[in-house]
């Protein structure tokens, strides 16, 4: 049994108040001055601190990020001056796929390293767009032992980022003839990336670079990052290199222990050219998200590549065409294709772009994903906001520049172990112990358009709205 | 013939106002500085929106949940143009955009406290009975009916109640009055006074409800007859005695809002109190795994069942599950090992503290599974020696209605029972001291800012009024019973099925006003 892995995480809270949910809002002119019953005094969560007093006597307060809105206040106060808004730069956090409620719970994972919780069932669409019109599946008496989250058992996460042989040789002497390629696991089926915009000082890198060694998995990055202050972090470093730059990083390449290459013509050429550098190297090529995707997966698989990466843009949609499909079908689309053809075990498959809550990451892995890797969660952990005015040259409103890399490390530590400890929940209620079994296990997922045939297609007939999210 | 069950007369309801002094209403009245105070609004509001006492210099805040909205225009009484002053001014509550969700909307909160208040049906324009959620309930609706369908019967003349048990074995009958009773929400998860009320109420309107499983405080007592002990995988609390004076024993297998995930009660919650109850230490957390770590199949379940049986030779036994792709299975194999009451818990309910991933994701929301159910036990011939009842995200009158025609006998209520305790679903319950508004806490003070009274009466109000709303649409199909109802899903349309011309005769879904 290897040592049990775990995320060690540590309350790292926000260096700037975070942009709130809620405003209390005071109509103070009709307020009868020195009530002794005043609600503010009595909330349930100390929100207004002092703030009771004559307004000439109080500060600016700062209600937005911790009133939890429980309408005491506005149900309680005798005037009944209180009332409640949404904050307006809440509503322009993000955009329609990073929605500010997950901005918000990422920061929240950020700052305590806990996952979510909340009492009174779900609140959200019955059913949306994308990975939301999936669900997992639970397992009610007849599955294995398991207890996910109270350590009784063992839940394992890690996977392969290594080739393997789909079958093994021996002579006739019973040895074994064959010659297994190196073995690469990460810890969790989750990479790290160098974000391709935000403030990306040396502090910020150094702060996601010793995230991925504390949590044992690797950073995808830019040669340049591998030289330099970053330079200490390479064997965690998966450099992004291209057949032509190849030969300028040879250095780099010698003290790494996995190269990415674009994909691009004669590109076998060059992960042959990287064999011969190194034997024991793990190789991934990165392939767009496009609709030549499937099909370049299965002319690279039969090359001797360990990993194939495929990058969707940031809301997880298909590349290159005007009406894409989802990161969702498209894994299934690489995955199937790679299973028929009989290569699927060969290799890893590893997702990028759209991955934004814990759940994505259990989900693609459903749909036939080995792992995925984040690059705009990491941003938001560092109280980013993505509000893209770095893009415009102009100053953040976070300072990212000016973290401290220990701090920054932290809140990304805190981050993947809450959507580490995630994951563990649905492998737990799937009963499902290895991470490695998740992949392409469909049959422990519903579907929303199967459900729908199923359960109400005897009763309804054909469904005549083809997408599940109308209103 | 059909058969015909007593109904007993249920009591009227008994007005409980708010324990808050503001009540928040779909429509906002502002009353500027211009206000003389003459009284003319006071007068001539005939529900009491405004009220100025003699010898006050001001009329009092106006009672905002009870106006009517800008429809009022219409009325010679409309307070906004018959103000002298012109002081008065009327809109839509901007508040609303901060309270609810998808599920449970401003406006269907808002309606359930006017019914827990009242015992009738909102007056003012709000839609209690549907949610924006885009799917399932939101999406059902009731067929327009046939006007020669309608049949005047008064509403105690209709049934809605349901028999509990249909195995043919000598155990007793329990029938209950409404075709709901209520869920399992434990001893230290709630504060005593709603765990007692919900009791009160449960005898009030012969129905049931559950002790959840944290044990089964001794002032449960004087209501075992409308008390379910849950028997519940940490077997907190569960004594021979508990299981001896009750008339249904429920095995919780799981719960819809985290399936397959088992229960953490933390820490903090675990007092004195809750501790002695589960014989527990205090302070310590305390887990229910998943699932019965002693059950792994059907023979085993089947053990359990019979071990039930044998405590308690009167109790029936129901199976608590939740939704997942094999719950047709489940449900087969817990009614052949003896299970009088099968209930399946849907994905999207529950009312405590559960991980969101889980909530949102976990197996499949009820709609799907109900109409599945039914149809593979009556293919399997025992439908009708079962009583399937349904629960997890059933939200209203309506829904219960939805769940009982697409197949179910009746339905567990949980959260709405909780809103008719002045729930404002904050999700809170577990953070800090607890519920800030008293339902969910153990706190000290906040523990007991409910009277069992107070608890009682609010949710025998509510479910008076729903018991008007199931009358009503009874009477449109000529229907006397709910039990008519179960599995007539020809009764129902789901919009997404009809074409663009039938979808328009049917209600729309309301529009989500809460930013989420």
């Amino acid at each position: 049994m290897p040592r049990k892995y775990r995320i060690p995480t540590i309350m790292a809270p926000p260096r700037f108040p975070p942009v709130g949910k809620y405003a209390v809002v005071e109509s103070r002119e009709d307020c009868a001055g020195s009530c002794r019953n005043c609600v503010k005094k009595n909330c349930v969560y100390n929100t207004f601190g002092e703030d009771y007093r004559h307004w000439e006597m109080i500060t600016e307060p700062e209600y937005l990020y911790s009133c939890l809105g429980c309408f005491r206040c506005v149900q309680e106060c005798t005037r009944g001056i209180f009332s409640r808004v949404v904050n307006p730069d809440y509503r322009t956090l993000g955009d329609g796929y990073w929605r500010p409620e997950i901005i918000h719970k990422t920061w929240y994972q950020a700052h305590t390293g806990r996952i979510p919780v909340s009492g009174a069932g779900y609140r959200g669409p019955f059913v949306g767009e994308g990975f939301d019109s999936m669900w997992t599946d639970m397992s009610e008496i007849v599955r294995p032992t398991r207890d996910g989250i109270h350590g009784r058992e063992y839940i394992n996460t890690t996977v392969e980022l290594s080739r393997r042989l789909t079958r093994l040789e021996f002579g006739q002497d019973l040895s074994l003839l064959s010659d297994p390629p190196p073995i690469l696991e990460v810890p969790l089926p989750l990479l790290l990336e160098r974000p391709s915009f935000g403030v990306l000082g040396e502090n910020v890198l150094l702060a996601m670079a010793g995230a991925a060694r504390s949590l044992g998995t690797m950073m995808l990055v830019q040669p340049e990052d591998c030289t330099g202050p970053l330079a200490r972090y390479v064997d965690d470093f998966i450099p992004c290199l291209t057949r032509d730059n190849l030969h300028e990083y040879t250095e780099v390449v010698r003290n790494t222990r996995m190269v990415e290459l674009a994909d691009q013509p004669g590109v076998e050429e060059g992960i042959a050219g990287l064999r011969t550098l190194r034997h024991d190297l793990c190789v991934s090529v990165s392939i767009p998200l496009n609709k030549r995707a499937a099909s370049r997966a299965l002319e690279l698989a039969r090359s001797d590549v360990d990993t194939l990466r495929f990058c969707a843009d940031s809301h997880g949609n298909e590349l290159d065409t005007p009406e894409p499909r989802f990161l969702k079908e498209m894994i299934r689309e690489v995955h199937l294709g790679l299973v028929r053809a009989g290569l699927r075990q060969k290799l890893n498959l590893v997702f990028s772009g759209g991955i934004a809550m814990a759940e994505h990451m259990a989900k693609a892995m459903l749909c036939g994903a080995d792992a995925v890797t984040i690059d705009l969660p990491l941003l938001v952990a560092l109280e980013c906001r993505l509000c893209d005015r770095c893009i415009e040259g102009l100053p953040c409103p976070v300072r990212l520049e000016e973290i401290d890399p220990e701090w920054g490390c932290q809140r990304i530590l805190n981050l993947v172990g809450a959507w580490r400890n995630q994951l563990i929940e649905v492998m737990g209620a799937m009963g499902i112990r290895e991470a490695r079994r998740l992949r392409g296990e469909v049959g422990r997922s519903l579907w929303f358009e199967d459900l729908e045939r199923e359960s109400f297609g005897p009763l309804f007939g054909e469904r005549k709205v083809k997408e599940p999210a109308s209103r | 013939m059909t058969m015909q069950i007593t109904v007993p007369l249920l009591p009227e309801g008994l007005t409980t106002p708010s324990r808050f002094r503001n009540q928040i209403g779909k429509y906002r009245i502002t009353r500027s500085s211009r206000c003389v105070s003459c009284g003319q609004c006071a007068e001539l509001c005939p529900y009491g929106v405004h009220s100025r006492h003699e010898g006050y210099s001001r009329p009092l805040r106006p009672r905002e949940d009870r106006c009517i909205g800008p429809d009022c225009r219409e009325n010679e009484f409309y307070c906004v143009d018959q103000c002298p002053e012109q002081a008065l001014s009327l809109g839509i509550n901007p508040i609303l955009e901060t309270l609810g969700d998808y599920r449970w909307t401003a406006e269907m909160l808002i309606g359930h406290w006017y019914m827990a208040e009242t015992g009738q049906l909102p007056y003012v324009d709000i839609e209690y009975s549907l949610g924006s959620s885009g799917g399932g309930f939101d999406k059902l609706r009731f067929r327009i009916p046939d006007p020669a369908d309608y049949r005047e019967i008064p509403d105690h003349a209709i049934d809605t109640g349901i028999r509990l048990n249909r195995h043919r074995d000598a155990r007793a009958d329990v029938n209950i009055s409404l075709p709901c009773y209520g869920g399992g929400m434990s001893f230290g998860s709630t504060a005593l006074p709603v765990m007692v009320g919900r009791a009160r109420a449960a005898r009030h309107l012969n129905t049931l409800t559950c002790t959840g499983e944290g044990g089964y405080p001794d002032e449960l007592i004087p209501y075992a007859a409308h008390v379910i002990t849950q028997v519940a995988t940490g077997l907190f609390g569960v004594k021979e005695e508990t299981i001896q004076r009750a008339r249904v024993v429920e095995f919780k297998y799981a719960q819809g809002a985290k399936p397959g995930l088992g229960g953490h009660l933390l820490g903090d919650k675990v007092t004195p109190e809750v501790a002695a109850l589960r014989e527990t230490v205090v302070g310590n957390a305390l887990f229910s795994p998943f699932p019965f770590h002693s059950v792994y199949s059907v023979e085993d379940h089947k053990k359990h069942v019979d071990w039930i049986k044998q405590v308690n030779p009167r109790a029936l036994v129901a199976v608590k599950v939740s939704t997942p792709t094999d719950a047709d299975m489940v449900a087969v194999g817990s009614y052949y090992a003896g299970a009088h009451i099968i209930h399946f818990d849907g994905s999207y309910g529950g009312t405590g503290a559960a991980p969101d991933i889980a909530k949102k994701n976990i197996a499949m929301p009820i709609e799907y599974a109900i109409p599945r159910v039914h149809r593979f036990l009556k293919e399997e011939g025992v439908r009708e020696e079962v009583c399937l009842i349904a629960s997890g995200g059933i939200r209203n009158a309506m829904d219960v209605a939805k769940a009982i025609a697409l197949g179910a006998d009746g339905c567990v209520i949980g959260t709405a029972e909780l809103v008719a305790l002045e729930c404002v679903r904050c999700g809170n319950c577990e953070s800090g001291r607890g519920c800030p508004r008293g339902i969910a806490s153990t706190d000290p003070e906040l523990g007991h800012i409910i009277t069992e009274e107070w608890a009682e009466n609010r949710i025998v109000n509510m479910y008076l009024a729903w018991r008007k709303q199931w009358c009503e649409l009874l009477r449109q199909y000529g229907l006397t019973s709910l039990n008519q109802l179960v599995g007539r899903s020809d009764l129902l349309v789901h919009l997404d099925y009809l074409d663009e011309d039938e979808r328009v005769r049917y209600n729309p879904a309301p529009v989500n006003r809460a930013v989420i």
